[in-house]
């Protein structure tokens, strides 16, 4: 079969188990929306545009309560900062991409799609070996004119297994919104979906902690972020994240990883 | 809890914060094209991205409300314990998510 409709599938059904935290959080962003008095047309635009959950919720309850305008793009902006560390963090792996890809790839770039996909990669250059990526480099700047067929070797990316992922995570979040502005809040409260929301992100922190200064990084950045939930637009999140990655790179220095385990 | 704001109001919103998203979402993406590769230094910085952001993401979620034992009976962290010992055995979000909506369920029934 075509390697790019089997890194498509790969990617779709590595989304498949996601689903369940995603689908609850998009009826909500459906059912918030219209909740604020937005029209059914906008609060799908909503989730088309800005596409991006934690920051839609912010906005739409900031939208209900009539807030100044610029301070409900400012918390919806604040809120998505974290995914410029996604960008940041992605972006070698897309940088042999011609840039209209790269420019549509940067659109599906969301916390699932991040790190479902980043996990991946990360488990493909540990099989590949380090040597051999460092090797590769020389050869970079020739397979960006190769074109999309040339085989993948060192740390070079086709895209078709991220856009599997970002795929299915935008339509089940569009169809989604859809359903939430339909049927309202048709999902008793008790049924607590919302708490699969965090559930999810546990189960992708846990398997990354998987050595000493990740384990730092994470449980720096938990404390920063739990002693600064009170701050407005997010910030706690923001300022945990940029102190846990301080703390990872200071816990590598100080030797740590030499008796981590794996 | 209705908006008074008019279409061209909320439309403004949507678009002004869907193109400043969009933007944040493209920055390195389109930066590092033009870079022949990530300093190391950079690199390393970014490997320790996952596991912060993660953990920043999802540790305000299970903070007991007291630090005594009762508090610690809550059904989020029952829960979301239970949620950690399944990623940590099976690596799969499926079994996570499932383990702890379980967890939770059950000390909501039991406690």
């Amino acid at each position: 079969m075509d390697t790019r409709l089997v890194e498509l599938r790969s990617g779709v059904r590595d989304t498949l188990p996601l689903l369940l935290g995603i689908v609850p959080f998009a009826l909500v962003a459906g059912v918030a929306g219209v909740e604020a008095g937005l029209t059914p047309l906008q609060t799908l635009g909503m989730s088309v545009v800005v596409f991006a959950g934690a920051s839609q919720l912010a906005a739409l309850d900031l939208l209900g309560s009539d807030a100044a305008l610029g301070v409900v793009v400012l918390t919806a902006v604040v809120i998505n900062l974290r995914m410029m560390m996604y960008s940041a963090s992605i972006a070698p792996h897309f940088r042999a991409l011609p840039a209209r890809v790269r420019a549509g790839c940067a659109y599906l770039l969301t916390d699932q799609a991040y790190a479902v996909t980043v996990a991946r990669y990360r488990r493909a250059d540990e099989e590949r070996g380090a040597d051999e990526e460092h090797g590769a480099d020389e050869n970079d700047v020739g397979a960006v004119d190769g074109g999309p067929d040339d085989a993948d070797d060192g740390g070079l990316r086709q895209p078709y297994y991220y856009l599997g992922v970002g795929g299915t995570l935008w339509i089940v979040w569009q169809v989604g919104t859809v359903v939430g502005i339909v049927f309202g809040a048709g999902v008793p409260d008790a049924w607590r979906l919302d708490f699969a929301v965090p559930l999810v992100f546990l189960a992708l922190l846990v398997p990354v902690l998987s050595d000493r200064p990740s384990v730092a990084a994470g449980l720096v950045a938990a404390a920063v972020a739990v002693f600064a939930a009170g701050l407005p637009f997010n910030a706690g999140l923001i300022a945990g994240a940029l102190v846990g990655v301080v703390a990872g790179v200071g816990a590598e220095r100080l030797g740590l990883a030499a008796g981590g385990s794996a | 809890m209705t908006t008074t704001y008019g279409p061209v109001a909320i439309w403004g919103v949507i678009l002004a914060a869907g193109l400043a998203t969009y933007a944040i979402r493209l920055s390195f993406i389109h930066l590092f094209g033009r870079v022949e590769g990530v300093p190391p230094a950079l690199e390393r910085l970014l490997a320790y991205v996952p596991p912060a952001v993660l953990a920043a993401l999802v540790a305000p979620d299970f903070v007991p409300e007291s630090a005594t034992l009762v508090a610690l009976a809550d059904p989020t962290l029952v829960g979301g314990a239970v949620a950690v010992v399944a990623a940590w055995y099976t690596e799969d979000v499926l079994w996570t998510v499932g383990a702890g909506m379980a967890g939770l369920h059950l000390a909501r029934f039991l406690l």
